[in-house]
């Protein structure tokens, strides 16, 4: 057994391995130079969405849009991810990890298949969009890319797993483990099953596109992307729990109030949410309405349940720390007096205020069979998942990094009064986006089109003058969560850069 | 702390009373939204009636064909218009980037709508009613539609087709 260097972290005492700390730094940075290529795609989405500006040409706005889903929701979110398992394993459990090799498999695995996709959009060799419904089809490297990609993140969960049981075996840890590891090892489960999915739609589709096999049937395909790309949201939703958890612990040393109900309801989401795919094609053929009904109605709902649970017990144990501090008067002086100051603590906020109240609400609603009649592939459809995803999950990562700058990278934070400032930019904003695009939506105007007036059609269309102000505020807004996103970049990259480093 | 090991035993904690209350609203809750789509299924007027069958695309195309030969009555910026009788079987077809033909339909009468693909997906954004169904490619998606209110609808393609996607635009007329 090979000897791993190890430091004492001062604030927590944990044993924090060079192993485990390098792949979680270069998970973390690349996520974030993924970010900065997602945030460059978006200026020119959003200006061409806000009919008035319509800045990029057609075949520029989907390559732009094909690469934003790619670069935010595939690289972004998951290379994070694998930073998040490793912290959650190595550093939570006080363990070295196991076989780093593999780790660095990893990661050289994702970073191939995301650049290669990405450069293959770029080359203009893959206009399909994120989701490349058959019979569209992309230069077969596109998927390539894709499956790489996959891989890498399944042996990044392996060694997470692996992690897990070499602290047990060594008994780093004594009792149950940490709410936050369990949480991230609840992402991990769904990553893994809904990952060997990906592959197994992915595969034939390649070996299509390579002209070795016929193509999948269209709908099959549209089935599986979403029985692998839904469920992966619900990877999202656990890893970003999961840093609700520990954003309340690191922030004010919040304690869940009940952990067996908090784990339970990780659980759900386990248990659940592998079924709820299917409102993705309510309005499709090939499926009977009862199947439909059936998984996106009582089983959905189960996982449901687990996202209220935890909209109870996460707000619910940042009040209990709050009070216990002293801020017991009326019902609200816990609230008044709780650090809003506090780049990690306001992003904790707002990500459960997005995700819950636009997000959960909206997205409770499209998925009921009748009702997603009228939203299906509408601007209420990048609404939702604007305020899921991107307040939501993008919001909580953010809100880790100002405690993984010091902790992790032993840089203090440059200027820590525009961090302050940069989760109400951001999520404020963002906010503001999601419910104008989530409006425009209302009257129709559909996603993913360049042009929604049907300038170059044989009939016309006019949404009328509201559809247009909607637009409009989601210009302003989008602009505003797009110089948040920028000021999160660069405070982060500066002060990996040029950030006082803390010795210890 | 939610990043420390707990001691065994913490699934004995019994819940506390606002936390019961809470669960049970929830739970309830779930129960009631789990109930409400298949009732709606039941008792609602917009429903997808779940009918499909496959065909190939030329044998879409056949049909629509046929359909437009049958009951045409002129052009509509060089798409065919045709006004099929009450009760019928009426076909309209999505291909890479034009929705034909050009429907005319009868208010308070009722007609089975074929809608597929011969090409890529497609998807059918009627407006400004805001009714929108996927076309796929290999399936005849077969819609009971009943058309309440007199005007000239657009028929906006609203899945990802091609570079051409934005210009997908078709007609409906109900009279
Ligand atoms: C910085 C602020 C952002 C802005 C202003 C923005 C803006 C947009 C716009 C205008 C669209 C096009 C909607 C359409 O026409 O269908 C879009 C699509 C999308 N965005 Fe964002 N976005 C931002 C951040 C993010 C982030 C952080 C994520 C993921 C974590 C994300 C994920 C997506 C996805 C998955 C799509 C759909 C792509 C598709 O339809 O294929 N966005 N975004
Ligand atoms: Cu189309
Ligand atoms: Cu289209």
């Amino acid at each position: 057994m090979s000897a791993q260097k190890f430091r004492t972290c001062p604030a927590t005492g944990l044993k924090i391995y060079s192993s485990a700390e390098t792949l979680i730094q270069i998970n973390a940075v690349t996520a974030i130079v993924f970010l900065l290529v997602g945030g460059l795609t978006a200026i020119g989405l959003l200006l061409t969405r806000w009919q008035a500006v319509h800045l990029l040409d057609d075949v520029l706005f989907y390559r732009a849009l094909t690469l934003h889903g790619i670069a935010m929701l595939v690289a972004w979110i998951v290379f994070f991810e694998m930073a998040i398992l490793y912290f959650a394993s190595a550093v939570l459990l006080n363990c070295r990890l196991a076989t780093p090799f593999i780790g660095w498999l990893q990661y050289i695995l994702m970073l191939v298949g995301a650049g290669l996709t990405a450069v293959m959009i770029i080359l203009g060799q893959a206009d399909v969009m994120f989701t490349s419904y058959v019979p569209l089809q992309a230069a077969h490297w596109y998927y390539l890319g894709i499956i790489l990609f996959a891989v890498g993140a399944i042996l990044g969960c392996c060694v997470f797993f692996g992690t897990i049981g070499l602290a047990k075996h060594e008994k780093t840890y004594e009792g149950s483990m940490p709410l936050v590891t369990y949480g991230a090892m609840c992402a991990a489960i769904i990553a893994i099953l809904t990952l060997a999915t990906g592959a197994l739609t992915f595969i034939p589709t390649w070996l299509w596109a390579a002209g070795l096999i016929p193509m999948m049937d269209a709908e099959l395909y549209r089935l599986m992307f979403w029985g692998f790309g839904h469920s992966t949201q619900q990877i999202n939703v656990c890893a970003m729990v999961a840093c609700w958890y520990l954003l309340g612990t690191l922030t004010v040393g919040a304690v869940p109030v009940n952990e067996k109900v908090s784990r339970a309801a990780f659980a759900l989401y386990v248990l659940f949410i592998l079924i709820a795919s299917e409102h993705h094609v309510l309005v499709d053929p090939g499926l009977s309405a009862a199947h439909k009904t059936w998984n996106t109605g009582y089983f959905m709902h189960l996982a449901v349940l687990a996202s209220m649970i935890h909209a109870y017990s996460c707000p619910a144990a940042t009040e209990v720390a709050l009070r216990k501090k002293g801020y017991t008067k009326g019902l609200f002086e816990w609230l008044k007096k709780a650090p809003w100051g506090d780049p990690g603590f306001s992003s904790l906020w707002i990500s459960m205020f997005g995700f819950g109240w636009i997000g959960g609400i909206t997205g409770v609603i499209y998925g009921t069979e009748q009702l997603n009649i009228i939203v299906h592939n509408t601007l209420r459809i990048p609404g939702h998942f604007h305020a899921t995803v991107v307040v939501g999950t993008t919001l909580a990562f953010m809100g880790i990094t100002w405690y993984v700058l010091p902790l992790i990278f032993r840089r203090e934070v440059i200027f820590p009064g525009l961090a302050r400032i940069q989760p109400y930019l951001f999520g404020v904003s963002m906010c503001v986006f999601s419910v104008a695009m989530i409006m425009a939506g209302v009257s129709g105007v559909s996603r993913r089109s360049w042009d929604m007036n049907g300038m170059d059609g044989p009939f016309q269309v006019d949404f009328g003058p509201m559809t247009d102000l909607f637009l409009a505020i989601m210009g302003v807004a989008g602009i505003l969560a797009i110089l948040g996103g920028a000021l999160y970049v660069l405070l982060a990259v500066g002060t990996l850069l040029i950030g006082k480093k803390i010795e210890g | 702390m939610s990043i420390q090991a707990i001691k065994p035993g913490w699934w004995q904690k019994p819940l506390d009373g606002q936390e019961k209350i809470w669960l049970s609203i929830a739970f309830v809750w779930c129960l009631a939204i789990t109930i409400i789509m298949p009732w709606w299924h039941v008792v609602g007027d917009h429903n997808m009636s779940g009918e499909y069958h496959k065909i190939t695309g030329g044998d879409f195309s056949m049909l629509t064909d046929q359909f437009i030969e049958k009951y045409q009555v002129g052009m509509d910026e060089g798409i065919p218009v045709v006004v099929p009788p009450a009760n019928s079987d009426i076909f309209l077809r999505g291909a890479q980037w034009e929705w034909d033909p050009v429907l005319k339909l009868k208010a308070g009468s009722t007609y089975r709508l074929h809608l597929s693909s011969i090409d890529v997906n497609h998807g059918v954004s009627i407006q400004p009613v805001n009714m929108n169904f996927q076309a796929v490619p290999g399936y005849d998606s077969i819609l009971t539609i009943t058309p309440t209110t007199k005007g000239e609808y657009r028929i906006i393609c609203n899945e990802f087709c091609g570079a051409g996607h934005h210009a997908m635009i078709g007609k409906l007329i109900v009279e």
